[in-house]
Formats: C-alpha cells, sequence, structure tokens
C-alpha cells in the first residue's frame, strides 16, 4: 500500500461541505461514498442505521433540504451545500423530540435499528401535516420496515405523538416547530 | 463484494451545458446520476459498471415543471414528490399523480426521477403506463440540438432506448387533452407499498354515443418493455363494449404480449390478470357511459 502523500485521500479529495444537524461539516472523502457512510464513518454520528443498504428498509432515512431520503443512496458530493438532519438532531440540549418520548412511552422501539428511519419519517410526515390520519401515519412510515414485529406500536406512538400535540394548550405550532422553539 | 467509491470519477456540474459538453467530449464514458434511487443500489452491491458519473442532481432547468395552454413539460429530473405536489398533474394527469405514488416510499419519492424511471427501462416502470396512456412524448438534448420522439417509441428492447450516446433525456411533454377522457391505471404487485409491478395497466378512452373514438392504452411487465398495446387498441377502436368486442380484444390482447415467468411472477398469472385489468377498464368504461 502506498504511503506517499499524493496517494494519501486528504491530498486527493476536494472538502465537500454541508450543514449537519445546524452545524457546518466538512469532509475530504471520495464523492460516490455514501452519505450514509460518511455520516457513521467520517463524522461518527452512528445514529443513522444501515439495513438493507439499497433503499428498501428506510433504517438509513435523514432529513436533507427539507426532504425525507434514504443516505445510502446518495453519493456524498450530491449533499454539498446541504442542510442535512439526522436522528441525533430530534432531541434539542437532552431534551427529547415529543416523537421520541412517544416511542418510548408506548413501546416504539425493540432492537432499535428501524427507529431513527421510524423517526425521521414520522418527523417529516409532521412537519408537512401535523394532524395526520392513521392511513397518513400508515402511508408515511411504509418505507420503513421493522423486523422485530412491532409495526403497531410504532404506528401508536406515532399517534400518540400527534395526540399529546392536539391536547397541549391552544397554540398554532406543530410538535416540530414546538420542540425546537424551547 | 461491496462499492468502492474510490473506483469512482463523479462530477457533479451546475449547469445543464457542462454536463451536455462532458457527454460530447467522451461519447458513452460517462454515465448521469440524478436521484441514484437505481444506480446506487447497484453501487453498494459492487456491481456498478460506470467508472464516470456525472450528476444531474440540482441542475434547476432538468427539474422544471412548466405547463402552457397545450401540454405539460416535465423535466426530466423531477421527483415523483414533484408529480404528487403540482397541481395540474393532480387536477388534468391524474393516473401520473398515482404512478407517482406507487413509486418506493415516500423516502424514494423525493429523489427518483421521471427521467431516471424511463431511462432505467425496467419493463416493470411504474410511470410508464400512465405515460403510454397520456400519449407522451420525449424530448432529447445534446451539444447537437434536441429532437421529441414518441414514447411509445423510446423503448428499443430489454433496458435499450433511443438515446444517442452523447444525449440527454432532457423533458417529458404531456398534452393537456385528457380531461374529457375516461382514465384508468391499475397496478398488481404483491404490496402496497415497495413492491416492483406484476402486471401494471393505464389506459384512456374519448366514447361518443357509446362508440370508442380513441383509445390508449400502456403496459407493464407484459413485454421487455412498457410498450402500448397497439392491436388491442385496434380491436376496439370504433365499436361499442359488448360481449362479442370485449371477447376479441381478449384475443387481441393475449396475442400481443410476451409476459415472462421471473422472480415476481409467472407469466400465465401475468397473462390472467392483464385480461383482468383490460376487463376491468372496459366495464368502467360501459358502465360510466350507461350513466351518462
Amino acid at each position: 500500500m502506498s504511503t506517499s502523500e499524493s496517494a494519501t485521500p486528504s491530498k486527493r479529495w476536494p472538502a465537500i461541505r454541508f450543514n449537519v444537524n445546524g452545524e457546518a461539516r466538512s469532509v475530504k472523502v471520495p464523492p460516490m461514498k455514501r452519505l450514509l457512510d460518511v455520516l457513521r464513518e467520517d463524522l461518527h454520528l452512528t445514529g443513522t442505521k444501515e439495513g438493507c443498504g439499497e433503499g428498501e428498509c428506510g433504517s438509513c432515512s435523514v432529513r436533507m433540504n427539507g426532504e425525507l431520503l434514504n443516505s445510502c443512496l446518495v453519493p456524498v458530493l450530491q449533499a454539498e451545500g446541504a442542510d442535512i438532519q439526522t436522528v441525533e438532531g430530534l432531541a434539542l440540549d437532552g431534551a427529547l423530540h415529543p416523537l421520541q418520548e412517544a416511542f418510548l412511552c408506548h413501546g416504539g422501539a425493540q432492537c432499535g435499528i428501524c427507529t431513527p428511519g421510524m423517526l425521521m419519517a414520522a418527523a417529516q410526515l409532521l412537519q408537512l401535516n401535523p394532524h395526520p390520519a392513521m392511513p397518513e401515519i400508515r402511508e408515511a412510515l411504509a418505507g420503513n420496515l421493522c423486523r422485530c414485529t412491532g409495526f403497531m406500536r410504532i404506528l401508536e406512538s406515532v399517534a400518540a405523538a400527534v395526540d399529546a400535540q392536539s391536547a397541549s394548550p391552544a397554540t398554532k405550532l406543530t410538535t416540530e416547530q414546538m420542540h425546537h422553539a424551547r | 463484494m461491496r462499492g468502492n467509491a474510490d473506483l469512482h470519477d463523479f462530477v457533479a456540474p451546475d449547469n445543464l451545458g457542462a454536463v451536455l459538453d462532458l457527454l460530447a467530449a467522451e461519447p458513452g464514458a460517462w454515465t448521469p446520476i440524478a436521484g441514484g434511487t437505481e444506480l446506487m443500489v447497484a453501487f453498494a452491491a459492487g456491481r456498478l459498471a460506470a467508472p464516470k458519473l456525472v450528476s444531474l442532481w440540482g441542475i434547476p432547468d432538468l427539474r422544471a415543471i412548466e405547463v402552457s395552454a397545450r401540454s405539460v413539460v416535465i423535466g426530466a429530473a423531477a421527483t415523483f414528490l414533484d408529480l404528487r405536489r403540482h397541481a395540474v398533474i393532480a387536477a388534468e394527469l391524474p393516473l401520473l399523480a398515482k404512478a407517482a405514488s406507487w413509486i418506493g416510499s415516500v423516502a424514494n419519492q423525493g429523489r427518483a426521477t421521471l427521467g431516471g424511471n424511463l431511462v432505467n427501462g425496467s419493463p416493470a416502470a411504474d410511470s410508464s403506463p400512465a405515460l403510454l396512456a397520456y400519449d407522451a412524448e420525449i424530448e432529447l438534448i445534446s451539444v447537437r440540438g434536441r429532437r421529441r420522439v414518441p414514447y411509445s417509441e423510446f423503448h428499443t428492447g430489454y433496458k435499450s432506448n433511443v438515446l444517442a450516446a452523447d444525449e440527454l433525456l432532457y423533458a417529458i411533454h404531456l398534452p393537456r387533452l385528457f380531461a374529457v377522457h375516461k382514465q384508468y391505471l391499475r397496478k398488481v404487485g404483491t404490496r402496497r407499498a415497495m413492491a416492483v409491478a406484476k402486471v401494471a395497466l393505464g389506459a384512456t378512452a374519448l366514447l361518443e354515443n357509446g362508440v370508442i373514438r380513441e383509445i390508449r392504452l400502456g403496459a407493464a411487465s407484459l413485454a421487455p418493455f412498457p410498450a402500448r398495446l397497439l392491436q388491442t387498441e385496434a380491436s376496439l377502436l370504433g365499436q361499442t363494449i359488448s360481449r362479442d368486442t370485449i371477447q376479441s380484444a381478449h384475443r387481441a390482447l393475449l396475442a400481443e404480449i410476451k409476459p415472462i415467468d421471473d422472480i415476481r411472477s409467472t407469466a400465465e398469472y401475468r397473462r390472467r390478470v392483464a385480461v383482468n385489468l383490460l376487463d376491468e377498464f372496459l366495464l368502467q368504461l360501459r358502465r360510466e357511459e350507461s350513466q351518462s
């Protein structure tokens, strides 16, 4: 293996810059490296999980520029300049996101591999539709697979977060906005 | 084996001209990649035979959806979420909005593009039956200029199409003529989300006093590529919908489709489902006609 300077990755690859959970980050990695691997290996944000690696299971879901996507299918160069939110960006200063609270209280997590993706898909749903009905919750989570058996508890957790929001004192803010306004 | 990012050159120009220059400078050497929902799967599995890739993500002209009096023109890199959220598409081209809602999951719909679906050329492509039923035209672009071909002539074989080595799929043109047509689209798959079609049929028709004056049928997974069912259409054109015309349409359909046995279904099942879908559409037409 060559150890010459010209062959070291950091010299060969120009920096790719983006924001993750509100923080400016810069990586020097091959431009085809998957965003999933950059998050986990280069930025040590291991909350984002790899399930299938084919865009079928949703475990690696993150939000980029306001859209939900599977980070296993994004070459990192396409994230240049983007705003990315991972599951680590849901909790604020140690205060769990209302969805995280709901998953905790209602048994929405079993082994935990699918949970970060479920949370991100649910957070995306609540951002666009603060009062989803169960069919809408089901559609929003249809791309996230749980292999522990527990879809009902996951769906109920999201519904509980919606209910908690509806029951809270009169406010026009969504779950997301209330959480991030704190 | 897994994909190795070191083995691929990958560039992301910020404008269309730069992409076309690359394609022209080394025809066939560069593989365009938009949302990556196909190519990144191949990459992860270590079977992406594309040493040089050029990104189409984030090039504004490729993602525009433009509506004029006569047509809706969809940039090739518009995502399926873009299509689902577009008011004119929802109102006048509901089959396309419906097909967009079938693509994978929400996370896939925000990345997968209409042009990518067509260039990938899967026989089971979700958007194809709707585009065939709407008589779509495909606009291709290169440094040499632009040209348009009917979508029904875009695919030339299994995973092959009319694109030259230096050409890019630029836009999909849909005439605004179908608001008055009866429309139908159904996909039969294993489950509702994330499943590839076993069979899908898209259809539009215009009837006059019970007589079929226009009919377009687009099918997925019944041939090596998505295709119009021209013989079946011909058997129905100018006819009223009777037991006899339905039976002759069955014969034309079974004569022109070429379904196969594969991992998702069997040729026999596909033949039966194709006939059932056609029946469902024709019976819907007859019912709506008798009510009007």
